[in-house]
């Protein structure tokens, strides 16, 4: 029965993501949490992993969070769920619609989804960081600030202003996954 | 003979990209333009600008809409296939092999504090992420608006302990997106009748 899950939820993922990565971030957790698979702080683990290894950031959530739930099997399957609906989609486009931009119709879903997936990714920015530096999911749950965490946070925008002014380069994911690794190990 | 070997050189090149791209989908386009537009000339320069924007406007990831596209292109629906497979395989061995070890890892106190450090991290991408897609959503008050109302559902449900659906968001956002276009249209009818 996990394994029909994995599969179905995943391939909800791949059909109604748009805008690659992050994007896919709201839907996942609406997954994972909704169906107790993973806790906020082990999602947060899991896209760490995701952003930090090489390839798709879809596909390695995927396989993270299949084999967390299922094994290999498990694994195997959330990754196809994710990448089917992508691959039948494109074909489609490829081989028959050459020019489904042109059709005014798919422009206007396009431009009225793009707002809302923005929002979805800030509300769940909003909701990780109640949960991870105030230690609260909701009103009926105490507040327990985590001081070192905030600090550490205002640490990464100071540190890659200043990555910015000297190299003239935004610092690439892995660079902050790594340095606040670093940080997390002496203040933690 | 030869589509034998074509494809395996496009297996090849997928597996280097998939192998070989930190930081998912839009750091890939710049690696597949180079290998299949400068390199191989399997696609045109102004074909390559087409696949990007279809894949960023089309469900599902970037990376896997790009290569199952070039797929199709070099070597049809077995191409599709080759590439797709290609692009997934090495992030699913590489993370298949990181969760088996991965709860054993996290008992060690200086990896957990790591990985402490690392959940702030994984938040600042989230926020920057988020601010550049902002960015690049046009201004226009419809827009606003959406983005408005989700951001401010989202937050609200959570604060309240509700269950959000963003599926659920996103097809409203695109069924008031043409319900507002086909308004416009039959307006603009009536206008010209009158």
């Amino acid at each position: 029965m996990i394994y029909l899950n994995l599969f179905l939820y995943f391939l909800e993922v791949g059909a109604f993501s748009f805008g690659g990565g992050m994007s896919m971030i709201s839907l996942i957790q609406d997954i994972v949490i909704g169906n107790g698979w993973l806790t906020e702080v082990e999602l947060l683990r899991m896209i760490a992993i995701a952003e930090s290894t090489p390839g798709p950031i879809a596909v390695n959530i995927a396989t993270a969070i299949g084999a967390s739930q299922g094994g290999i099997l498990g694994a195997i399957l959330a990754t196809l769920g994710v990448v089917l609906p992508s691959f039948v989609i494109i074909l489609i486009i490829a081989a028959l619609l050459n020019n489904l931009l042109k059709y005014q119709a798919v422009r206007v879903v396009m431009e009225s989804i793009r707002p809302t997936v923005v929002g979805l990714i800030f509300g769940v920015f909003v909701t990780l960081g109640a949960l991870t530096l105030f230690g609260t999911k909701n009103i009926y749950t105490p507040i327990r600030i985590d001081y070192l965490g905030i600090a550490l946070f205002a640490l990464l925008f100071l540190v890659s202003l200043l990555y910015k002014k000297i190299t003239k380069k935004e610092p690439s994911s892995i660079l902050i996954i790594l340095f606040s690794a670093l940080v997390g190990m002496i203040i933690y | 003979m030869s589509k034998i070997k074509e494809l395996l050189s496009l297996f090849l090149s997928m597996l280097k990209i998939g192998t070989f791209t930190f930081g998912g989908g839009y750091a890939m386009i710049s690696l597949l333009e180079g290998e299949f537009v400068s390199k191989k000339r399997y696609l045109a320069e102004d074909e390559f600008v087409d696949l990007v924007t279809i894949a960023e406007s089309t469900p599902g990831p970037i990376a896997i809409n790009c290569s199952t596209y070039i797929g199709y292109k070099v070597g049809g629906v077995l191409g599709a296939c080759v590439s797709t497979l290609a692009m997934c395989l090495p992030s699913f061995v590489i993370i298949y092999l990181i969760s088996l070890f991965l709860n054993s890892f996290l008992e060690i106190p200086l990896v957990a504090a790591a990985f402490r450090g690392i959940q702030v991290a994984v938040l600042y991408l989230i926020l920057k992420a988020g601010m550049k897609m902002l960015r690049a959503v046009p201004k226009t008050p419809f827009s606003i608006i959406l983005f408005s109302i989700t951001f401010l559902a989202v937050v609200l449900f959570a604060l309240f302990g509700k269950d959000f659906s963003a599926v659920l968001a996103i097809l409203v956002s695109a069924a008031l997106g043409l319900f507002l276009h086909f308004l416009r249209i039959l307006k603009e009818k009536r206008g010209r009748t009158k």
